[in-house]
């Protein structure tokens, strides 16, 4: 990265170093920084339960999480847990596209068409602060008890946030910038296209990480609501374990649905960051 | 789309030529000047009579008040006054975006191209996509826009760095492309509103030399919106000075090229001790 020396101005100063300098193990030990904290909130969390367990209480039915890993291991090595997370996980996958689709349709018609975005506008955000669960009785009386009735709870929890997101990210497309847009000729689809759309994709992402958060609460009171013969979720697992009082079926399952959603959290964190990286929004120093 | 070929008729005697002939500058009325170029030049812009004010009834903001200016092909018009005297304003309408609410604004189908104080490039796309962005918008063939992208950065001297995005790029750097940007738009006149206002003195006095030598490979019709006296006695054929609120033209001055100016020159010191003791007095005619 050599300019002409003769063009430098004072501002030079300001080029970022062109390489981070690679010094040998700092990944390993950048891993490390991350891992640590995590791991003793985890042990912290696995601590007190330990001693709440070594107290005596609730003795009948409380189990430490010796027990409680132990049931989960075992049911790891057999197929029936595997082929209920993939049942729930098919659901979700389903639902969260569809609300994907319907969301950024109607977010994009709403952002671009005046009296749509003044009636319909309110009801998504009215939409988002409702609690899914309430749609699930609707959804029954709607479909009745299958798979239809928990993608219609999915979808309209899921659908509200991620329709927002493209709208606020349309709002707040920089005005510098469309202004910049507009003198070099962009109108109408080819602004959406070149300008509006990508900028407004940090909040559409956004979007789309609550859409995914709404999503999975949904799938889980849906699931809870609607049994389906011959096919057990996640959701449908956990009321079972209820109905035996089986504490460390009940807490194998909820640390299943636990770690699904910090894996699929950390995707949308991962994509989010590289984005703002790729922007230079991202502050160098907290970076590292 | 070219412009009419109206012939530039030299405007009326305005009191500023006088002060510079004072200041030791062989300056004329108008347009021609010495080797009479401007004589059988055609008219890059024109306004007539354009008042823009914004809102309407007795809380309207009156920006513009009868503001009569031509701009020859190839000239470089610098229009200097205290904030708020509507300068951005002369710009937007001239750049078509937005409309005159008395008076005329002509520019006869010429091409403009219009720079911000901020560069205003698009942060997710690199510097190449950026200017190839605005050849697309042009309706350039995409087999020709590499070359031309090439070419653009290249004469901005930036050609290394197309693959940086504008967060890795300096602020002048960042200017540089804003400007290979603009050009990529084939534009006849530039408008640029305060393009350098953000840069140190240094980075600043690099762009004054970058900016002159392009417009002398490029018949580049120039209005320069600047706060900056100095820049303006340095850059311009002729500096325009509004007044605040609303705005009006109340000097006009012809400077006389006479090879390349430097910023730290005399004769730019004198014109720019002028220009500052003119606005002064109008300040002063405001603040009373």
């Amino acid at each position: 990265m050599v300019a002409d020396q003769a063009l430098r101005g004072l501002d030079s100063l300001e080029l970022p170093p062109d390489q981070r300098a690679q010094v040998p193990g700092r990944r390993g030990r950048k891993a490390w920084a991350a891992a640590w904290p995590k791991l003793l909130a985890v042990a912290l969390v696995l601590g007190v339960w330990e001693l709440v367990t070594l107290t005596g209480w609730k003795k009948l039915v409380l189990k430490g999480p010796g027990p409680v890993f132990s049931d989960l291991w075992q049911q790891m090595q057999h197929g029936a847990l595997w082929a209920t997370i993939g049942w729930t996980m098919r659901s979700a996958l389903i639902g969260y596209l569809v609300a994907l689709v319907i969301g950024s349709v109607v977010g994009i018609l709403v952002a671009r068409i005046g009296p749509l975005r003044a009636g319909v506008g309110s009801i998504i955000t009215g939409l988002q602060t409702m609690p899914s669960v309430v749609w699930a009785p609707f959804a029954i009386i709607l479909f009745g008890e299958n798979n239809s009735a928990i993608l219609f709870v999915v979808i309209l929890g899921a659908g509200p946030a991620i329709a927002n997101g493209l709208i606020n990210g349309v709002d707040y497309t920089p005005p510098l910038l469309l202004r910049a847009g507009k003198t070099m000729g962009l109108r109408g689809i080819t602004l959406y296209r070149f300008l509006i759309l990508p900028a407004s994709l940090p909040a559409y992402l956004a979007g789309l990480k609550q859409g995914w958060a709404f999503a999975w609460r949904s799938l889980m009171a849906a699931e809870l609501f609607i049994a389906i013969i011959g096919q057990v979720s996640i959701g449908q697992q956990l009321v079972a374990d209820q109905d035996l009082s089986d504490f460390t079926g009940a807490s194998s399952v909820m640390i299943v649905i636990f770690v699904i959603g910090i894996i699929v959290d950390t995707v949308f964190t991962k994509a989010d960051v590289s984005l703002r990286r790729r922007r230079g929004l991202l502050d160098p120093a907290a970076a590292n | 789309m070219r412009a009419s070929s109206e012939q530039v008729t030299p405007p009326a005697n305005r009191p500023g030529a006088s002060a510079l002939s004072a200041a030791g500058l062989t300056g004329q009325t108008g347009l021609a000047d010495q080797d009479g170029r401007a004589g059988d030049r055609n008219i890059a812009v024109r306004l007539t009579e354009v008042s823009k004010a914004y809102g309407a009834g007795p809380s309207s903001l009156l920006a513009l008040d009868g503001v009569s200016l031509t701009v020859a092909d190839g000239e470089f018009v610098c229009i200097i006054g205290a904030s708020g005297c509507g300068k951005s304003t002369l710009l937007n309408l001239v750049a078509g975006l937005d409309k005159p609410t008395a008076g005329q604004v002509e520019t006869g189908g010429r091409r403009v191209g219009l720079m911000f104080q901020e560069p205003a490039l698009f942060p997710w796309l690199t510097a190449g996509r950026n200017v190839e962005l605005a050849l697309r918008a042009r309706g350039v063939p995409r087999s020709q826009r590499p070359a031309l992208t090439a070419e653009l950065l290249e004469t901005v001297r930036l050609g290394a760095f197309a693959g940086k995005r504008p967060h890795e790029l300096s602020g002048g750097m960042r200017q540089r492309v804003a400007m290979a940007r603009a050009l990529a738009l084939d534009a006849d006149v530039l408008l640029m509103d305060e393009p350098f206002g953000a840069l140190d003195a240094m980075t600043r006095d690099l762009l004054h030399d970058e900016l002159e030598r392009i417009c002398s490979e490029r018949t580049l019709t120039v209005l320069f919106v600047t706060h900056n006296v100095r820049e303006a006695a340095r850059l311009g054929d002729r500096v325009i000075l509004l007044s605040s609120r609303p705005g009006r033209i109340i000097e006009e001055y012809t400077l006389p090229r006479q090879g390349q100016r430097r910023i730290d020159s005399p004769e730019v010191s004198e014109v720019a001790a002028r220009l500052t003791d003119r606005l002064r007095e109008e300040v002063g005619r405001h603040g009373s």
